[in-house]
C-alpha cells in the first residue's frame, strides 16, 4: 500500500514540462514536493497566483500573499497575480493542463463527490465545482477506502455531487485506475497489494487491465 | 472628481438595514477591515453579504455575524467560523453557496451589464436545481444570473483621489469585480495619493468604478494559516 507521499510521488510522474497545474488541498498539495528536477511546472492557486513557490521563511511572511488553503506562500521568479475572475477564466477556460484534487467518492461513470456530507456542517464547495468542470485532465488523489473501511470507488456516488462524468483517473493507496466505459480499470497496482485486495476494496465495477503493471515508486 | 471621504464612518453613510453588500477578500486576505469595523459600530441589520468567505469568529465578517447584522450570506466557502455555524443551524442565518468561479463571474458580469451567463460549473449537481440548462456545441451548461450590490466595499493597496486602485499580492482576489458591481463602491486603501502619482499602466481598477475612497488605518492583516519553511 502506498503512503500519502508515495501517492503524490506517483502523480508527479504524470507532470510534463511547461504545464500549468492546480493542486488541491490534502494529498494533492504534496505533489509540489516531488516535481522532477529540471522540469518547469507552474503552480496555479485559484485565489489569484501563478508561479506559487514554497512556504516563506519567517522573515519573508507576507499577509497579502496566501494560497487557496489560506496558507502563507512565496512567489517564484516569473510569477503573476490576478483577480478571481481571471483565475477562474484560466480554470474554466481550459488553460490549466492538470488539476489534482481529493475526493470523498468517485463513481464508475466518472462522477465525483467531495464537498458536502448531509447532516454535517456544510462548508461550501469553494472552487471544486469550477475545477472539475474546467479541464479534461483531472487526477483524483485519495485513500481507497474511508475511515469506516468502505470503498470510495463506487457504482454511483451517494453524496451530493461536485461534477458529473468528469473524472478519468484516480490514484489511491492501492493503485492507479482509469475510468472508461462505466468501469474502473486497474492500470497499475501498488507494491505489496494483490488484485484480490483491490477487488475487495472496490465497490464499483472493476476491470483489471490486460497489461497490468506494478507501480514504480522510488 | 474628488471622491475622498474622511474615514470609514463617513464612507458607509447611506448603508441601511436590509441592503445588499459586496465585500472583497479571500479568507482574511484583502478584506475591507476599516469598513467592517465601521459597520459593526453603526449596527445595520438584515444585511445580505456577498463575499467569498464569512471571516473567522473574531475577525472579518465574523465580527458582523457576532452582532447579528447579517441575514444572508452568498459565499463559496464558509468554514472556520463557529458562530456562523451556530446561526446557520438555528435558522437565524441563510446561506447561498455558490461555486467560487461562478461567484467571481456573477460579480464581473453584474458590473459589466450582463444579466446572466451559461457555465458548465455545477451542471448535474444540486447547484443547478431549478436553473435553466442548455446544450451548446454538445456540452451542457447552467444559466447563472449575475449579481450587483447596493454598496461594494473593497480594499486596495494604493489609490488616488479619483478612485484609481492598485492591489497587492493575492489581496486582489474578488475586489476588482466587486468594485465594478457596486451601485456605490467604497474603496479603502493603505496609501492614498494625488492623481498622477499612480502609473496609469499599473492601475487595476479604473476610478470610474469607485465612488468613495479613503485611507484606512491600523490594518491588522490577520493571517489564517501561518506556514513557514525551515
Amino acid at each position: 500500500m502506498l503512503t500519502k507521499d508515495q501517492i503524490a510521488k506517483r502523480i508527479a510522474q504524470e507532470l510534463q514540462d511547461g504545464w500549468y497545474v492546480n493542486l488541491g488541498i490534502g494529498i494533492p498539495t504534496l505533489v509540489a514536493n516531488y516535481i522532477p528536477d529540471g522540469m518547469h511546472v507552474e503552480l496555479q492557486s485559484e485565489n489569484g497566483l501563478l508561479g506559487m513557490g514554497p512556504f516563506p521563511k519567517e522573515e519573508e511572511i507576507d499577509a497579502d500573499l496566501i494560497n487557496a488553503g489560506k496558507q502563507t506562500v512565496t512567489m517564484r521568479p516569473g510569477a503573476s497575480l490576478f483577480s478571481s475572475s481571471d483565475s477562474f477564466a484560466m480554470i474554466r477556460g481550459g488553460h490549466v493542463q492538470l488539476t489534482v484534487l481529493g475526493a470523498m467518492e468517485v463513481s464508475e461513470n466518472g462522477d465525483i463527490a467531495n464537498w458536502k456530507i448531509p447532516g454535517k456542517m456544510v462548508k461550501g464547495m469553494g472552487g471544486a465545482m469550477d475545477l472539475v468542470a474546467g479541464t479534461d485532465n483531472i487526477i483524483v488523489a485519495m485513500m481507497h477506502t474511508n475511515r469506516a473501511g468502505e470503498s470510495k470507488l463506487l457504482d454511483r456516488c451517494t453524496l451530493p455531487l461536485t461534477g458529473i462524468n468528469c473524472i478519468r483517473r484516480v490514484i489511491t493507496d492501492l493503485g492507479m485506475f482509469s475510468i472508461e466505459g462505466g468501469a474502473f480499470i486497474l492500470e497499475e497496482i501498488a507494491p505489496g497489494v494483490s488484485v484480490d485486495d483491490v477487488k475487495k476494496a472496490t465497490a464499483g465495477k472493476l476491470i483489471v487491465s490486460p497489461v497490468l503493471k506494478t507501480m514504480l515508486i522510488d | 472628481m474628488n471622491k475622498v471621504v474622511k474615514d470609514a464612518h463617513e464612507a458607509i453613510q447611506g448603508i441601511t438595514n436590509g441592503m445588499t453588500l459586496m465585500l472583497g477578500g479571500f479568507g482574511l486576505c484583502g478584506i475591507p477591515e476599516n469598513c467592517i469595523a465601521a459597520l459593526v459600530k453603526a449596527g445595520q441589520k438584515d444585511l445580505t453579504c456577498i463575499s467569498n468567505n464569512a471571516g473567522v469568529d473574531d475577525f472579518g465578517i465574523g465580527l458582523m455575524l457576532q452582532q447579528r447584522q447579517v441575514k444572508k450570506m452568498i459565499s463559496s466557502y464558509v468554514g472556520e467560523n463557529a458562530e456562523f455555524e451556530r446561526q446557520l443551524l438555528s435558522g437565524e442565518l441563510e446561506v447561498e453557496l455558490t461555486p467560487q468561479g461562478t461567484l467571481a463571474e456573477k460579480c464581473r458580469a453584474g458590473g459589466a451589464g450582463i444579466p446572466a451567463f451559461f457555465t458548465a460549473t455545477g451542471y448535474g449537481t444540486e447547484i443547478a436545481e431549478g436553473k435553466e440548462t442548455r446544450e451548446i456545441n454538445g456540452r451542457m451548461y447552467v444559466l447563472e444570473e449575475s449579481l450587483t450590490a447596493d454598496y461594494a466595499l473593497v480594499k486596495a493597496w494604493k489609490g488616488d483621489k479619483y478612485g484609481n486602485l492598485i492591489y497587492k499580492g493575492t489581496a486582489r482576489n474578488f475586489n476588482p469585480m466587486m468594485a465594478m458591481a457596486g451601485k456605490i463602491t467604497i474603496a479603502e486603501v493603505e496609501e492614498l495619493v494625488e492623481p498622477g502619482e499612480l502609473d496609469p499602466n499599473q492601475v487595476h481598477t479604473p476610478g470610474i468604478f469607485v465612488q468613495r475612497i479613503f485611507q484606512g488605518k491600523n490594518y491588522e492583516k490577520r493571517i489564517e494559516q501561518r506556514t513557514v519553511s525551515k
